[in-house]
This record gives structure tokens, C-alpha cells and sequence, in this order.
């Protein structure tokens, strides 16, 4: 227990690294993307003058180190600062929409996780039947359709035909929590079909690859089910690469999911990313990187203390 | 629908006139009789108040604020129209009517304007309007400012408070439209701070409706005002704005009733939509049009026959056709949509002519040309393609165009006004003098073709201070045909706001073409039927 606590203080000291470095790249990258934040707000109705004026007002005209080292002194002592387009605190800006995302990515999480291990163990249980091939053969179309794609249709069946469900999901506070849930259920479905095949495949093959292992052998020469053997013995086994995968695919229900706020208008933090990039709102889009590095750093570090903690071999490469 | 029932429909629609609708009914066997006591009861029904409108509109991002200096697009503006009024407004039909000025009036030389301020008009907050507030809420956009609305009230020299209820501007020189100029979006009034600078933050204004929540990029809710003071007019109990980016999602939502309403609809499938029995569509021709200034002092695009070779070699009625389905009317390379109030229609339309443009390219001394046209979609939707249109057009007469894909990304920063040739959209302006003066007079920040024509700008002057209508319009005719004829823009169309309603949806006998959604200002006059 002692290494693996030793191990997460590391991994959070690389992570604080990592996040520094992030946000130097993005200071960088958004300085290097042509016109900046008076120019694109004021767009076809700027003059010289009122650029300048704009520019002085936002601090716009000082060297770029200059704005983000103050920009980084505030951030340590906890201090996102304010959007330079509207002024608005970029924690309250954020808070929101990030509740926001993460609600959405819960709820597909709940969906998405057990539906792909059930279809997965199934499909090692009875692999290269005609249930295995069905589910490759439907998960795998699933995710190479393009995501509004998937979106547009699942909008076209269940909303514009059926009538089940509403098309935009523009979920606000003042919303009861029944009618928040019915709102997020397409955009999650949408997320849904599109990570299944992922995690699904991997949990598949992850256990497909222990059966032809002595010990599986030994099982199932005992007469054990075979259901028993893949739940009960190759499972436990074949847990660490599972859990890598499931992770990953969490974080992109986080981070990964722009088009799908898109299409059906919901309020994340995507949106608001494209929005503050497009617009060249530093602030904001540090702020937005940083929570979606961090994401990728906290997801990253939970699957490997899960992965030890299934396998404590793993605590000790050779 | 039965075809009296349809006429019947599009006379409360006010889609029909009188006339047309008597002229029709009799065509479908009804007695004159009958015919004008159908038509008596398709009075266009008065507006009713009640209901919460649900607006998506493509507009809106997350970097919006209510300081109306910065407002920049359709969502906000319509957000500040529900919020604020103006000294004057543009109103459905188009003219100027008075708003928080009760009436103004010019000196002789139209230099001096004063405004006598509507009694009694309250803030939400209870305050009453006064000649500080107004003061304060102008001089947002003076000076030290980094409002975009700083140019056009630059010829403001001063501007002073005369008794409790009367403002004075004293311009630098005679302006007849001056009053156009306060009903600009960005002029909004609103509450004064006791050091003398303008509330913008609380989003308190005299308007139809307050601000219930905003959050930029995603909605805006409102209540109505229980005060306001104009009747009918602010007549949904509730607004929302919703910010719907994709097209796809706005007809969604439209026809699966998310929302009531919807802005620009896409021309490709608005025939689809139109069979949908529980939808209209509504079209209004304004001035919004888009361009393709060269700069004349620029080679090749310096010599007056190469520019008419160019503006002879473009299809314009193929561009409508397939950019716009249809949804506008021709362009005459001037800037003056139908929808103004002087402009030139019998200059004869300029058409496709490639034997012209062969005689022009001769004049020239040439027998090919090689030019480059900047393109994006940022300038307007489909103008990529319109310029690989226009590439197959001119090719006949030896006019070989390339066409330049730019980046949208700071479209309107690197490549307008930087590049020699390129596409631009205008969204009008609701006065001559004011679109001639923003982008075609000498020295004009947007002048973006470099047009410098003496007679021009002295008519430019002079018509500005005129106060007689018809030697103004005879003025603003010969500009259009000095732009049309020896300017250096081609404007190949006038494109038509096109949005979509539920059929519950009800506006008046028409609606303003200044800017899109009745000049932005339909959660103000449209009601539930």
C-alpha cells in the first residue's frame, strides 16, 4: 500500500509539471494564431482606432510573457481571472459548464461501461458465433459513422418520428431533475454507440487472449461452465487492460465530445472552448485546457492505481 | 387547404393585398360580395399578449456581453432590442419613427439636432429616464472608447442637456439622416451611473423585457416588463433566445417544437420545410447584399475597362440561382437595396454580356487577364463557390480568375481590406448616406474598394445636409449610377432574410428589412396568434 501511495505523490508532482508545460504551449499557440481578441470581437466593423483603444483596455498591447506570468501568479493562488471578451469571472463562466460536462459524461458512463463489458464477455463466451460477429459488426458501424451522424439519426428516429424524446437538450438550472435526465438521454446515447465498440473489443479480446492459458485449460478440464471459467477465472485476469480502456474512454466522454454539444445544442465545456479559441479569449481557453489536462492526468493515474491494485505484479516491472 | 382557405390564410398573413385577395377569389368563383366579407374578417387580427417565445437563432457565442458598443451579431442584437429602446427606431414598415424621443427637430443647416425626450418613461429598476441617461448612454460610444460604434457618431462635436427634457447634438457638418444614426443598434440607452458612465452591466434598460438570466452563448430569458410604455408591443409573457449554431439542430428543434422560431434557414432544404403543416416561412428583402470590392488603386484593377470587363463577366442571375436558391434579387453593383428609401431603380441591370467584356478587355490592350479573388465562407455562406462560379464565367472572355481559398479564421482582419480582391457581405445600412459614407466615401476606415471620385464625394456632402427629399433623391441616384458605372465594387446580389415560425407565430402587415428578424426587434413586435 506504502509503494502505491508513493507512487500517486510522483505521478501528482508530474502532473503539476505537465500542466505548466500545458499551459506555456497554449500561451504559445494561441499568440501564434493570426488577430487576437479586439479584432476578432470587433471583426468587420473595427477601425485602427478603437482596436487600439481595445487593446489598451484588455492589456492586449503588453508582450505576451508579461500577460501570462500574471496570468500564471493568479492561477497559483487559485484565481482563474476574468474572460477579457465579457468580464465575467471564468469560474463561474466554468463552474456551470462543467457541471455540465460532467453530467453528461456520468450518464453515458452509466450507460456505456456495463453495456460493453456484458457485450463483451458475451462475445468471448460465444466468439466467432453469429452473436459475436452481430455485435462486432453493429458496435464497430457505430463508431466509424461520424458522430452528428450518428446523431442526426438518432434525432430523425427517436425525436422527429417518435416523438419520445426532445431534439436539443439545452439543459439549465431551473430545470427539475427528471426533465434534466429525459434532455441529456440522446446526446448520451449518441456518446454511447460511439465508445462501446472500444471498450467492448478490448474486453473481448483481453479475455480471449487468457483462454489459452494453462490454468483456464485446467478449469475448464475440472468441467466448470464456461461462463463460470470467463467470470470467475479469466476475468479478475484480463481486468488490467480492461480498466486502461474504460478510462480512456471516460476521458473522451469528457473532453472529446465538441460535436455532440453541437448537435444538440448543449451547454458544456466544448462549447465553450471553441467558442473562447475562435474569439482568442486567453483566459478562458487556459482555463479549459487546463481542466481537460487535468482530466487526462487524474483518469490516467486512477487506471493505474486500479490496474495495480487488480494486479500487484504490475507495481514492480521487470 | 382549400384555395379560399388558402387565400384567406395568406390575407391574414398580410401576404396578399386587398386587391390580390379580391382579384383571386373572384378567379376561384366567389361573388364580390362574398369575397369583402371574407376579407373583412381576415383583418389582421390585433396583436394579443401571452406566451413564452422560444427564438434559436444561429447567433450568439460565448464571449457576448450586454455593452451593446461590442455587440456583433444577430442573437445579441436581438437580446439588446428585448432590453433597450433607442432614441428613434426603424420600425416594421420601415420608416423612422420617433421611440424615447417623443419628436426632434434640425436647424436649417441639419447640423444641430434636438431631441425632445418621452415623458414618464421608466427604467425596470423603477428609474425614471432622463437627459443624463441619454447623455451618458451616447457618450459611451465617444472619446475614449472601444465601442464599434464610435465611427458613426464621430461627427457628434457636442452634445449637451437643454431643460429637463430636451438633448442637443451639434454636429461638424449638416447631416439630414441623423436620426437614423440613434436608432443604430449599438445606441442604446440605458441608465446612467452616478459618475457619469452607463450601466451596461445589469442589462436594465426602458425595453420590452428584463433580464430574467443570460449566459452568453447559450440563452438569454426574459419576463415582460409590466411598464412598458408602448402598447401593443412587447407582448410574450416570457422570451427565451437560445443559441442554436448548427442549421441541422435549428430545423430540429423547429419542427419538433423545441422552439418557436428560427433565423437562417437553410436555402438548400427550406422547400422541405415549407411542407411541414405547422410551419411558415417568412422572406423579406433588405439590404443586406454582398460584394466584391478591387482596389482601383491597385494593378490591374486601376484601369477602368478591366473593371468593366469584370463586372460584365459575372452571371449574376446563375449566382442567385444556386448560392441563393433563388432567396434575393439582382445586384446592380451599387449598395442601394429596393428595401431603401432612394434607391435608383431604373438604371438598367447590369447583365452578363461576354462580347462586352471582350470589347472592354480590348480597350484595355489585352487578350487575357490573370487576377486573384480572396475567398471564404467567412464572408458570407457559399461564397467559395461563388467565386469558382464566377471563375467559369469570366473564362470566355479571356478572364482567367484565380480563385484563393483563405482561411476563415481572421477572415476580417488579414484578407478584407488587405487583399486587392475578395468577398465581403454587407448587412446594409438603413440610410444611403450612411453606406456610402462607411465604405465608398474618400477616407472612410471601410472604404474597401479605394474608391476616391470627386464628384462623388462632393455629391456625398451635399446630400447629406439636404433637407429637400426630391433634390436628395436625384442626388443619390447619380451616386448609385457613379458607383455602378465607374466604382470599382461588383455586387452580384441582394440576398433575402429567410427564417422560419410556427404557424402560431403573428407579425404585422410587414416586416423591417434594416437587419434580419424585423430589424432584430421581433420578440418586441410579434405575438402568439
Amino acid at each position: 500500500m506504502h509503494d502505491i501511495l508513493k507512487m500517486i505523490a510522483r505521478r501528482l508532482g508530474f502532473g503539476l509539471g505537465t500542466l505548466l508545460a500545458v499551459s506555456i504551449i497554449i500561451a504559445g499557440a494561441v499568440e501564434l494564431l493570426p488577430g487576437d481578441l479586439a479584432q476578432e470581437i470587433l471583426g468587420q466593423s473595427a477601425t485602427e482606432e478603437n482596436l487600439a483603444q481595445f487593446r489598451k483596455e484588455l492589456g492586449l498591447d503588453k508582450p505576451v510573457y508579461e500577460r501570462y506570468l500574471t496570468w500564471l501568479g493568479g492561477m497559483v493562488q487559485g484565481d482563474f481571472g476574468k474572460s477579457l471578451a465579457n468580464q465575467r469571472e471564468i469560474s463561474e463562466l466554468m463552474g456551470v459548464r462543467l457541471k455540465n460536462t460532467l453530467y453528461l459524461a456520468a450518464i453515458a458512463a452509466v450507460i456505456s461501461v456495463p453495456l460493453s463489458l456484458f457485450l463483451g464477455i458475451l462475445a468471448a463466451l460465444y466468439r466467432n458465433g453469429i452473436y459475436d460477429r452481430t455485435v462486432n459488426v453493429t458496435t464497430l458501424s457505430s463508431i466509424s459513422f461520424p458522430e452528428f451522424f450518428v446523431a442526426y439519426i438518432l434525432i430523425f428516429v427517436l425525436s422527429v418520428h417518435l416523438d419520445l424524446l426532445p431534439s436539443i437538450s439545452n439543459i439549465s438550472e431551473d430545470l427539475d431533475a427528471g426533465e434534466r435526465l429525459r434532455r441529456a438521454v440522446l446526446p448520451a446515447l449518441t456518446l454511447t454507440l460511439v465508445v462501446v465498440a472500444h471498450m467492448m473489443r478490448m474486453t473481448r479480446a483481453a479475455i480471449i487472449n487468457l483462454l489459452a492459458s494453462p490454468y483456464i485449460e485446467m478449469a475448464r478440464l475440472k468441467g466448470l461452465k464456461p461462463g463460470r471459467i470467463i467470470t470467475k477465472h479469466a476475468l479478475p485476469n484480463a481486468l488490467a487492460p480492461i480498466i486502461n480502456v474504460v478510462v480512456l474512454n471516460l476521458a473522451y466522454l469528457i473532453v472529446g465530445v465538441v460535436v455532440v454539444e453541437v448537435v444538440f445544442v448543449y451547454p458544456g465545456l466544448g462549447q465553450l472552448l471553441v467558442d473562447s479559441v475562435s474569439k482568442r479569449d486567453i483566459p478562458v481557453v487556459q482555463a479549459c485546457c487546463l481542466v481537460f489536462a487535468m482530466t487526462f492526468i487524474l483518469l490516467n493515474l486512477l487506471a493505474d492505481v486500479l490496474s495495480i491494485l487488480s494486479n500487484p505484479r504490475l507495481l514492480h516491472p521487470r | 387547404m382549400s384555395k379560399i382557405q388558402e387565400l384567406e390564410y395568406l390575407a391574414k398573413q398580410g401576404r396578399i393585398s386587398r386587391r390580390e385577395f379580391m382579384e383571386r377569389a373572384a378567379a376561384a368563383g366567389i361573388t364580390a360580395g362574398m369575397a369583402t366579407t371574407l376579407m373583412a374578417g381576415t383583418a389582421l387580427a390585433a396583436p394579443k399578449k401571452g406566451g413564452k417565445w422560444r427564438f434559436g437563432t444561429s447567433h450568439g457565442s460565448t464571449t457576448d456581453s450586454l455593452d451593446p458598443g461590442q455587440f456583433a451579431n444577430g442573437g445579441i442584437n436581438q437580446i439588446g432590442y428585448s432590453l433597450r429602446n433607442h432614441l428613434t427606431e426603424v420600425d416594421y414598415s420601415g420608416k423612422l419613427v420617433p421611440e424615447l424621443a417623443e419628436s426632434w427637430s434640425a436647424s436649417d443647416d441639419a447640423a444641430q439636432w434636438t431631441f425632445t425626450l418621452r415623458k414618464g418613461v421608466e427604467f425596470h429598476n423603477g428609474k425614471t429616464m432622463t437627459t443624463e441617461d441619454v447623455i451618458a448612454s451616447i457618450n459611451h460610444h465617444r472619446g475614449e472608447t472601444k465601442s464599434a460604434a464610435k465611427p458613426i457618431l464621430a461627427a457628434v462635436k457636442e452634445l449637451k442637456a437643454d431643460g429637463p427634457d430636451k438633448v442637443v447634438f451639434t454636429l461638424e457638418g449638416g447631416n439630414a439622416d441623423f436620426p437614423f444614426i440613434v436608432s443604430d443598434y449599438h445606441v442604446a440607452i440605458m441608465p446612467a451611473k452616478s459618475d457619469g458612465t452607463v450601466d451596461w452591466q445589469s442589462g436594465v434598460g426602458t425595453g420590452p423585457y428584463t433580464v430574467e438570466s443570460f449566459e452568453p452563448g447559450v440563452r438569454y430569458k426574459g419576463k415582460r416588463n409590466p411598464n412598458y410604455w408602448k402598447s401593443g408591443y412587447g407582448n410574450f409573457d416570457e422570451v427565451e433566445i437560445i443559441t442554436i449554431a448548427d442549421v441541422a439542430a435549428r430545423t430540429n428543434a423547429l419542427t419538433t417544437g423545441e422552439i418557436d422560431t428560427m433565423d437562417r434557414v437553410d436555402l438548400k432544404t427550406v422547400h422541405l420545410l415549407k411542407r411541414r403543416k405547422n410551419i411558415k416561412i417568412e422572406e423579406v428583402t433588405g439590404t443586406l447584399h454582398y460584394t466584391m470590392p478591387m482596389h482601383m488603386d491597385v494593378a490591374p484593377f486601376d484601369n477602368h475597362d478591366v473593371r468593366m470587363a469584370l463586372k460584365l463577366s459575372l452571371n449574376r442571375e446563375a449566382l442567385l440561382k444556386t448560392i441563393l436558391r433563388g432567396h434575393g434579387v439582382l445586384g446592380n453593383d451599387h449598395p442601394i437595396s429596393p428595401a431603401n428609401r432612394y434607391h435608383a431603380g431604373d438604371l438598367p441591370q447590369r447583365t452578363y454580356d461576354i462580347d462586352k467584356a471582350k470589347f472592354h478587355m480590348k480597350k484595355a490592350g489585352l487578350s487575357n487577364l490573370k487576377v486573384k479573388l480572396s475567398a471564404a465562407d467567412a464572408a458570407f455562406a457559399g461564397a467559395v463557390d461563388a467565386a469558382v462560379l464566377y471563375k467559369e464565367h469570366a473564362a470566355p472572355a479571356g478572364i482567367d480568375i484565380e480563385v484563393v481559398r483563405e482561411p476563415n479564421d481572421g477572415y476580417w482582419s488579414n484578407v478584407w481590406l488587405k487583399k486587392p480582391w475578395c468577398m465581403v457581405y454587407w448587412g446594409g445600412r438603413p440610410t444611403e448616406d450612411w453606406m456610402f459614407s462607411q465604405a465608398y466615401a474618400k477616407g472612410a476606415d471601410w472604404n474597401e474598394s479605394h474608391l476616391d471620385h470627386d464628384k462623388f464625394n462632393k455629391l456625398l456632402i451635399q446630400a447629406r445636409a439636404e433637407l429637400d427629399e426630391n433634390k436628395r433623391r436625384e442626388m443619390y441616384v447619380e451616386m448609385q449610377s457613379i458607383v455602378r458605372d465607374e466604382g470599382g465594387t461588383v455586387i452580384p446580389a441582394f440576398a433575402n432574410y429567410v427564417f422560419a415560425s410556427a404557424k402560431n407565430v403573428m407579425h404585422r402587415d410587414s416586416m423591417a428589412g434594416n437587419w434580419d428578424m424585423d430589424g432584430t426587434k421581433a420578440s418586441e413586435r410579434w405575438w402568439f396568434g
